[in-house]
Parts: structure tokens; C-alpha cells; sequence
């Protein structure tokens, strides 16, 4: 895992496209995420970032080219990969425990019940509850493990989440949209934290993202999805003026403000969407 | 339904009273081959039902349980008007129409979700409908649609007995074999999935468990009270606790002491059992979620005064 020989890419899609209700998503896309990387995947809404995830975990078949995973194609790998999907947040009468829902990230796939007393009998039953404690601790979500997850707040949820996409030690993490509906100082501080993870415990992270700022600073590479195809590459080469002008087919500027922002202006954005969105997160 | 005189009339000279000596009335009460059934059904049906309606709960598929129950109306009445057993009639319709709703795709936001309340909603109507026609081509009937809308305890056969724990302990079998990726597709089915747990798979067995448990609450509590069994011992304890295998065995815990006092209560009175067991289970509830608040509340108290300590007077 933290091997630093050259390795072959985390995630490899080739001339891949994907097809949903008779409509194509996106077609043609060649990407490549290198072993440790930290990437985003950035683009307006609709235009098929989550679905990128969906095909990479092979939870949505390609209709054609090739998509590989950690060297085999998607849903081979899946006990090595984390996955955070896009949500809203838990239903707020939801009565079970935060650390519950990150052991079910550990163990949840098992057949079996977890039947009082005679779990206790059980060998590494020990070592699960500390590996959930230490990953709690880690994503620093010690003090509220215990409550009910519905009562908490979306960081705190985001947190918890994160933690149980963590809590199995996987080489690749896909994270879709983790900075959505939370306030800004929990967007810094949970971006911090899956970049950490990123670079001292060697996990390559593929994120969805809605707005590039918070993880700017973190990134290695950037993959930008538009009507009119992907782009990939560093972020300073791909998120400028001419790149994005010739992959939306418009005018486009990169404006970058004094403390290091990126602003993108005339990106087509599907606006009743956009107004949808910071609706929901104004409700919250 | 008529409490004891009808049943007792056999037996004892007098009708049973109660002597406030528990010993002496448990004596009387399990005199009765009757009673002794009744017991052994209602702790069978408390479990299976306790439990399975723990992971109802936790799903929010009170409404597919509902018309599980109701389903279970015609079947019943459909077996007594074709001289069928009782058993038979339910577990035949809940199984088919636990099928039935889980053939309806399951999304949980937005519009899909409304499509799925609008069929089962349909087939519940259709169902407490045909039901009311079969109790009507069965002349001389209508004591029993009582009894199979509102429970009854009394005539409780041994086979009743056998069938009940054979269903009983399947349906948990299966629940032990399942409970885990069950409890994770439950609170995370995008995850679920992904981790590769059978999501849809999943969904469909266990309305066909709540079938079966919603087919043997109905042959104690009857259609409409079947909540009693499956609702009222879960959601008094997810008030009191958010630890799944704690509330799971604090729900089994509920809903047995509730149903062995239903039961002896309703021996000793003139009213249906399942008034009591639905009001004793109620009473757990509003109990519950008072202690809750109370608990909340000394917290809050706690916090404020800690930070008046921290503050020091002003």
C-alpha cells in the first residue's frame, strides 16, 4: 500500500462511455489516477460526475471500452475500495449509533447477526472495536460516536461517514460530493482531512466535487467533465480560460482572486439546479 | 371474545377471580389447557413479531406491515368461509402480497416512493373489501369478523401451537442469517450496495419475514391491532436506546411482558385481549418517551449548571 515503486494507475478508463435510459452519459472518457493520488472530479451538475464513481465501483455496467480498478475490472476490488455517496444526511429519528453505522463499514457485508452475549465468544471481536475506535478517533469523531447518528450535524455526519469508508484500511477511496451541504469551516476542515488521508496513510482519493476551492490546495490532478467531453491534467493546466472555453464550446475566464480562489465565470451552469441546491442547503 | 364466561363455562363452577395472590392466580390460570396454548402462542408471536418488528421500524415500512395485516383479513376470512385452516388463510395471503410489495421498486426519495405508498394503498382497500365479502358468504359469521379483526386468545388449538413455532422459529432463522447486512442495508443501502451486500434481495426477504411475522401477530392481536406486536415494543425501545442489539432485545423483552400481562389480565376480565395488550403496549410507549425527555432534560440541566460553574457568578 504505501509501496513507493512505480505502481500501475489506482483507475484506468479507456475511450469508456456509459449509457443510462437510452441517453448517453458520457463517451469516450481516458482517464488515469495514479497509485496515492489525490483527484477531483469537477463539473457542471448533471453532466455525469457521479456516475463515473457508479462505473468505477461497477455499479454501472460500461457499454463500451474498459475500465479497470486497481488492476481488474470494477466490483472485483471492491473490498479494497471506500465509498462515500452522495446524500442529503441521515433521517433525523434514526436511532442507532454513529460508531454503529462506521462497524457496519467494517463488517456489514458479513451474513450473520450479531446476537448478544454470544459475540463475545468470538475471536477478533476485540480487534474490530478497536480498529472503530481508532478510525473514529482519527477522523477526530471521538466525542460523538455514541450518539445517535440522526441527531447529529452534517459535518459531524460527513465525518462519521468518512471514517466508515476508512475503517476497512482501503488503497482507494471514492468520496462523491463529502463537502456538499456542510457550512465552510467544516468544508476546510474535512477537506483537510481526506487530503491527510491521502498523504500519510498513502489512499488514493478520487472526489466529486461541486466547487474546486476548498480542495484546491491538496490537489494533484483534476478530471473536468463537460457536455463536450474530459479533460484531464494538473489543476493549473486544466482549470484556465482556454482549456474550459474549448471543452464547453464558450467563452470562459479563470479569474483568481488575492487569497488563491478560483472563479469561474460564463460556465454554463444548468441554473434551476444550481437555485435548487442552495435552496436545500438553506433549509438545512 | 366474550372473556372468559363462554370458554370457563366448561370447567369451573364460578368464574375466576382475582385473589391478589399472584401464585394462586397463575394456579387458576393455567388450569386451563386453553390458557397454557394462549400462552405458549402469545410468547412465540411476542418474539417473532417483537424482532422482525424492530427491523420494520427501522426501515419505516409501517405501511407495507399494515397491509401485510390487513391482507391477512381475507385470507382469514377466506379460510373459515372454505373450512381451511385459520393459519392457512394468513399465512397464504401475507406471504403473496409480501411478493406482491416487493415486486414494487423500493427508492427511498423523491417521486417512486409516492408510487409505492399508491399501490400498496390499493391492494390494502381491495383487500379489507374482498374480506368484508367473505365473511358475508359465510352466514352465521359475524362473532368471528370480531375476532379476527380484534384478536382473541381463546381457542388456541395445539396444532395452532405447533404451526405458530415452526413459523416462528424459521422466520428467526432466517432474520439471524440475514440481520447484519440486513441492519446495513437498512440505515445505508447506497453503501450496501456498493460493499456488494444483495440489496434487493435483501428487501424481498424480508417482507416475506414480515409476512410471516405480521400472519402469526394476526392470529393473536387480529388485523387491525397487529402495531401491538410489531410497532408499539420497537419503538419504545429505540426511545430508550440507540445500541441495535440492545434495542432489539429490550423490543423481544417488551413485547413479551406485555403480551403474558395482556393475557392474565384478560382472563380475569370481561374485555378483549387485544384492548389490553394494545393499551399495555402503548403505556410502555408513552412511558419511554417520557423517560427520554426526562433524561434529556437532566442533561441540559447538567450542561447549563457546569457552565455556570465554568462562568462563575457574574
Amino acid at each position: 500500500m504505501s509501496d513507493p515503486s512505480p505502481a500501475p494507475p489506482a483507475v484506468v478508463f479507456r475511450d469508456a462511455s456509459v449509457r443510462l435510459g437510452g441517453r448517453t452519459i458520457w463517451s469516450g472518457v481516458d482517464l488515469e489516477v495514479d497509485e496515492g493520488a489525490f483527484v477531483a472530479v469537477l463539473g457542471p451538475n448533471g453532466v455525469g460526475k457521479s456516475t463515473l464513481v457508479k462505473a468505477a465501483l461497477g455499479l454501472l455496467p460500461v457499454v463500451s471500452g474498459r475500465v479497470e480498478v486497481l488492476g481488474r475490472p470494477p466490483g472485483a476490488a471492491r473490498h479494497e475500495i471506500g465509498y462515500l455517496p452522495q446524500r442529503r444526511s441521515f433521517d433525523p429519528g434514526l436511532r442507532v449509533r454513529g460508531a454503529d453505522i462506521v462497524r457496519l463499514g467494517l463488517d456489514g457485508d458479513r451474513w450473520g447477526s450479531p446476537i448478544p452475549g454470544l459475540e463475545r465468544l468470538l475471536p477478533g471481536r476485540r480487534a474490530a472495536a478497536a480498529r472503530v475506535e481508532e478510525v473514529i478517533g482519527k477522523v477526530g469523531a471521538s466525542a460523538y460516536a455514541n450518539r445517535p447518528v440522526g441527531e447529529l450535524s452534517g459535518g459531524e455526519q460527513q465525518r462519521l461517514l468518512i471514517a466508515q469508508a476508512l475503517v476497512r484500511k482501503p488503497r482507494l477511496l471514492f468520496l462523491d460530493e463529502p463537502l456538499d451541504s456542510l457550512d465552510l469551516p467544516n468544508q476546510g476542515g474535512v477537506a483537510a482531512l481526506i487530503a491527510s488521508i491521502c498523504r500519510v496513510e498513502h489512499v488514493t482519493v478520487l472526489m466529486v466535487a461541486h466547487d474546486v476551492n476548498p480542495i484546491l490546495s491538496y490537489l494533484d490532478r483534476v478530471v473536468y467533465i463537460a457536455r463536450g467531453g474530459v479533460v484531464a491534467g494538473r489543476p493549473e493546466e486544466v482549470i484556465t480560460g482556454p482549456t474550459l472555453s474549448r471543452l464547453f464550446d464558450t467563452s470562459i475566464e479563470v479569474l483568481r482572486t488575492s487569497d488563491g480562489r478560483l472563479v469561474v465565470v460564463g460556465q454554463p451552469e444548468a441554473p434551476a439546479l444550481h437555485s435548487d441546491r442552495h435552496h436545500a442547503d438553506g433549509l438545512r | 371474545m366474550s372473556g372468559l364466561a363462554a370458554a370457563a363455562g366448561v370447567a369451573a363452577p364460578g368464574a375466576p377471580s382475582l385473589t391478589w395472590n399472584v401464585v394462586a392466580d397463575l394456579r387458576q390460570l393455567l388450569a386451563f389447557h386453553f390458557m397454557v396454548n394462549a400462552l405458549e402462542a402469545g410468547t412465540i408471536v411476542a418474539v417473532t413479531a417483537g424482532a422482525i418488528g424492530w427491523f420494520m421500524v427501522l426501515r419505516r415500512q409501517a405501511f407495507a406491515g399494515h397491509t401485510l395485516a390487513l391482507v391477512g383479513f381475507p385470507g382469514a376470512a377466506g379460510a373459515t368461509w372454505l373450512g381451511l385452516p385459520l393459519a392457512a388463510g394468513y399465512f397464504g395471503f401475507c406471504l403473496v402480497a409480501a411478493l406482491v410489495i416487493a415486486a414494487v421498486p423500493r427508492v427511498r426519495h423523491g417521486g417512486a416512493r409516492s408510487a409505492e405508498t399508491a399501490v400498496i394503498g390499493t391492494v390494502q382497500a381491495f383487500a379489507l373489501a374482498a374480506g368484508i365479502l367473505f365473511v358475508n358468504l359465510y352466514r352465521g359469521f359475524a362473532n368471528g369478523v370480531d375476532a379476527l379483526l380484534f384478536g382473541s386468545f381463546l381457542g388456541v388449538t395445539d396444532t395452532q401451537v405447533r404451526i405458530l413455532l415452526a413459523a416462528g422459529v424459521g422466520a428467526l432463522a432466517v432474520l439471524a442469517l440475514i440481520g447484519r447486512p440486513l441492519l446495513f442495508a437498512s440505515v445505508d443501502v447506497d453503501v450496501a450496495a456498493a460493499r456488494g451486500v444483495p440489496v434487493r434481495l435483501l428487501s424481498a426477504v424480508f417482507l416475506l419475514l414480515l409476512g410471516a411475522a405480521v400472519a402469526e401477530a394476526s392470529e393473536i392481536t387480529g388485523s387491525l391491532l397487529v402495531f401491538a406486536l410489531l410497532v408499539m415494543p420497537a419503538a419504545t425501545a429505540q426511545q430508550l436506546t440507540a445500541r441495535p442489539r440492545l434495542s432489539m432485545v429490550l423490543t423481544v423483552a417488551v413485547a413479551l411482558v406485555v403480551t403474558w400481562l395482556a393475557l392474565g389480565v384478560a382472563f380475569f376480565s370481561p374485555y378483549p385481549v387485544g384492548f389490553f395488550l394494545t393499551t399495555f403496549a402503548f403505556g410502555a410507549y408513552v412511558l419511554a418517551v417520557a423517560a427520554r425527555h426526562a433524561a434529556a432534560a437532566a442533561a441540559g440541566r447538567r450542561a447549563s449548571r457546569a457552565v455556570l460553574v465554568a462562568t462563575g457568578p457574574s
